[in-house]
Order: C-alpha cells, then structure tokens, then sequence
C-alpha cells in the first residue's frame, strides 16, 4: 500500500505557486473542495488559471478567489451565479474560455487518459468552433478539442482511504473523477478518511493511483444554491 | 388565450414517449416533470450526473449532495443510477437520451438555436446545452413567442451567437406549436382563441400553414 495521507491543508498545498494551472472539482457548490478552496484564497497566489465547472458565488467556493483577483482565466461551461465573476469578465480583468459542459468533461478525461485530442460533435457552427479543425464522421461534422491537464487538481470525495481510493455521493461526483485524473498533483479531500482495506474495492468510484495527496477536510458547509423543496399533503 | 408556463409545460408533455430517457432544461422545461401522461414511464437525466430523478425533497430532507443542472434540490427514484459527468455526457453525445427539452432566446427556420448568451449584456455560459442539441435525435424548445421587448423569437435566421445548427424539431411557444420542415416552420397547432393571424403578427419567419389549424388540446 502506497500512503497518500497528508496531515493537513498546509502540506496538501505545498508547491502551489502563482501562475499556475487548477482543476477544481464541482458543480455549482456541490461537490467542491472547500477546505482547498478556502485555504488557497488566503496565500499570496496570483495569476491562476483555474479550470472549473462553475465559478462558485460571490463569497463561497471559487468566488472566494475571484474577489481577491488571484484569478487570471477561468476555464468553464457555466459561470451564471457569480456577479462579481461577470463583472470582471465584462470589463475584461478576467479571461474567460467558455467550453461546453461535455468537452469540458471529456477534455479533463482525456488529459488524465493520456488521450492529446477528440473529435466532438458538441459547437460545430457556433463560436466554440472557431479556429477548431473540422472533420466529417458518419456524414456529420464534428469539431477538434485537445485534452486539458493541470500543475493541481483539487478535488472532493465522501469517503476514502489511506491509500487513497474514493468513494463519492449523490450527484457531487460529477467533475471530480475526471479532474482527479488529470492533475500532476491530485489533492482529494474527503468527509471521511479510513485505513486502507476499509472501503470494499468493489465499491471504489475513483483508484488511489490518481491521487497523491488525501486527507480529511476540516469542515463542511455544503452550501445549497437553490433549495428546493415541496409540501407534505 | 395564450398560454402560461405550466400550460407550456402540460403540452410539451404530450410528445413524451413510453419507456425514454429525457434531459429537462432549466425553467419551463423543468415544469414538464409535473405533467406526465399516465401509463408513460420516463427516466429523467440530469446532466450533473443522475438518471431516475424525482420530485424535489420535502421540507427538512433536502441534501446538498443531490441537486439537477439547474442547482435544484432534488430526490431520485427507484432505479435511480448516479455517475460522473464524462460518463453523463456518453450518454446525450451517445443519444442513449432520446429527447431534450430546453428553453431558447431564438431559434431560426433551419433549426438553429440562440440560447447562451447576448454579447456584451449577458454571458453566462453554455453549460451543457451544446452537448445536448449536438446529439438529441429529438429536440423541442419551450418558449414565449416574443421576447420582453415583443419582439419574435421565432427567425428566418438567428442574431444572436447560436448554441447548435439546424437541430431543433419542434416549438412550443405560449401561442403556438410549430415544426421545424425542410422548408421551414409548420403552424400545426394554435393557443385556444389565437388566430392565425395574431401569431403570424408576431412571427418574423415565414410560416407553413396548411388547411385548418386546430387548437391545442390541454
């Protein structure tokens, strides 16, 4: 067993630097790395390019890097419940590379896969196309999007192991596994560490082999965007 | 009287087909989930990663761990399944989800469709909408007829940047039901008290109107 086990955030970000590229995990607020969020929104770091689904809101998840301005480019598919994230793409202090929510997946897959590039049906003829090659398969055309890999991928899981093998819940699996592959350095924080031999190998959603860093996370807000609920009878 | 929301809703509904898997946008089509013809079984997706989602949770039980695409709360049902977002988008790339409702801003007579952004005023993204029209082999579009200004949304060609090409299959709007031809919109049905006149008014693309066009039945 290979033991990935951090003793706190600290030294799960040990290495991070300014002008650096992240992946973080999450959609919306679900499913995010909050105590990496939280802790990378307190170092001097600058000029990030941040690789993410959602861009958080304005005072939780990402949102907290975004106020400080360490965030030079955000790569994502949906950005709309930031107004301080539309803000600064408007007036043009943020960069901003918008990528279907698909290729986003598959390009954070493929990067971890050892894949360089795919073709995609998904923004044949609209912007996201632009300067893309084009290729017809079966009669229809499709476009080319290259894999995206990251210096840190920063992602969150339910339960995991010492040796780092995750188990995730409900629906804050989503971008996490693909990100979890492809980061140089992949730090998974989790609800709930256990030794090695603990989770059942039948069950595991991500291997240890893509992690090189867990460890348990502090604490857990779990902030819900939208509560949505509807009334007993 | 042209339709509400939910009456949107209630008609796209009746497209439903027995024993598919549906994507829901956000906004109207949302409300579709509460209007399922009886006998017809339907597997909702939700792109962030789940199949078999149900009704929103009651007050007290709702779980930050379980949202749709639109950050909703959510339940899911029995033989509900859950999977990373890689895997959510094989299956709509994949058109094992055979129908996609979504909302749009415009959509053109060959079926192109506006729906993420207005430059300079409004940038909130694609989201997975791109994945989705690129690959539903069904497409239906819910819909006001007009924008806030009064404007038709309904176009010979789109002005705003399009999300998907000639994809679309059919609308419908508050006024109206159309289908996306090889020749352009079909009139095939009409909001109850709405004449053909009145939504010809208010459409900027050409229509097809072919003998008598019925009412929509609700």
């Amino acid at each position: 067993m290979i033991n990935k086990v951090v003793n706190n955030i600290e030294e799960a970000l040990q290495g991070v630097e300014s002008n650096m590229t992240f992946m973080v995990g999450g959609f919306g607020l679900s499913g995010i790395p909050e105590n990496a969020i939280e802790a990378l929104s307190k170092k001097d770091i600058f000029g990030l390019i941040c690789i993410s689904n959602n861009a958080g809101v304005d005072d939780f998840g990402l949102g907290l890097l975004l106020k400080r301005k360490q965030i030079k480019k955000m790569i994502s598919s949906y950005v709309g419940e930031n107004a301080e994230f539309e803000r600064q793409m408007l007036s043009g202090e943020l960069d901003v590379d918008l990528i279907p929510q698909g290729s986003l997946a598959e390009r954070c897959r493929a990067g971890g896969a050892g894949i360089p590039a795919f073709f995609t049906p998904a923004g044949f003829g609209t912007e996201v196309a632009e300067g893309k090659e084009v290729r017809e398969y079966n009669g229809k055309p499709h476009i080319l999007e290259t894999a995206l890999t990251a210096d840190f991928a920063f992602v969150k899981a339910w339960k995991g192991d010492t040796a780092g093998n995750l188990i995730f819940k409900g629906t804050a699996r989503n971008f996490n596994p693909l990100m979890a592959m492809a980061g140089k350095i992949t730090v998974a924080e989790v609800e709930e560490l256990v030794e090695a031999g603990e989770l059942d190998p039948n069950q595991i959603h991500t291997p240890g082999i893509f992690i090189q860093r867990i460890l348990q996370g502090e604490k857990y807000e779990k902030r819900i965007e939208q509560r949505t609920v509807r009334i007993k009878e | 009287m042209a339709l509400d929301k939910n009456q949107i809703a209630q008609r796209i509904a009746q497209e439903l087909q027995h024993n598919t898997y549906v994507n829901l946008g956000i906004g109207i089509p949302t409300l579709v989930a509460n209007y399922i013809p009886q006998g017809i079984d339907i597997e909702f997706q939700s792109e962030n990663g789940v199949l078999g989602m149900g009704p929103f949770p009651f007050n007290g039980e709702e779980d930050p761990d379980l949202i749709n695409a639109g950050k909703q709360t959510i339940t899911t049902l029995p033989g509900a399944v859950l999977f990373d977002s890689a895997t959510s988008f094989a299956m709509i790339r994949g058109k094992h989800v055979q129908l996609t409702v979504l909302g749009a801003m415009e959509v053109s007579e060959n079926g192109d469709i506006a729906n993420w952004k207005i430059p300079g005023k409004m940038v909130k993204g694609m989201g997975g909408a791109m994945d989705l029209v690129a690959s539903a082999d069904n497409i239906i579009v819910a819909m006001m007829h007009t924008n806030r200004q009064g404007e038709s949304k309904i176009l010979k060609r789109c002005t705003l940047p399009i999300t998907g090409v000639n994809c679309v299959k059919k609308i419908v709007t508050n006024l109206a039901v159309l289908e996306v031809t090889q020749n352009g919109f079909k009139l095939l049905e009409r909001a109850s008290g709405v004449s053909v006149e009145e939504i010809k008014t208010v459409t900027e693309a050409d229509l097809i109107i072919e003998g008598e066009i019925p009412e929509m039945k609700l």
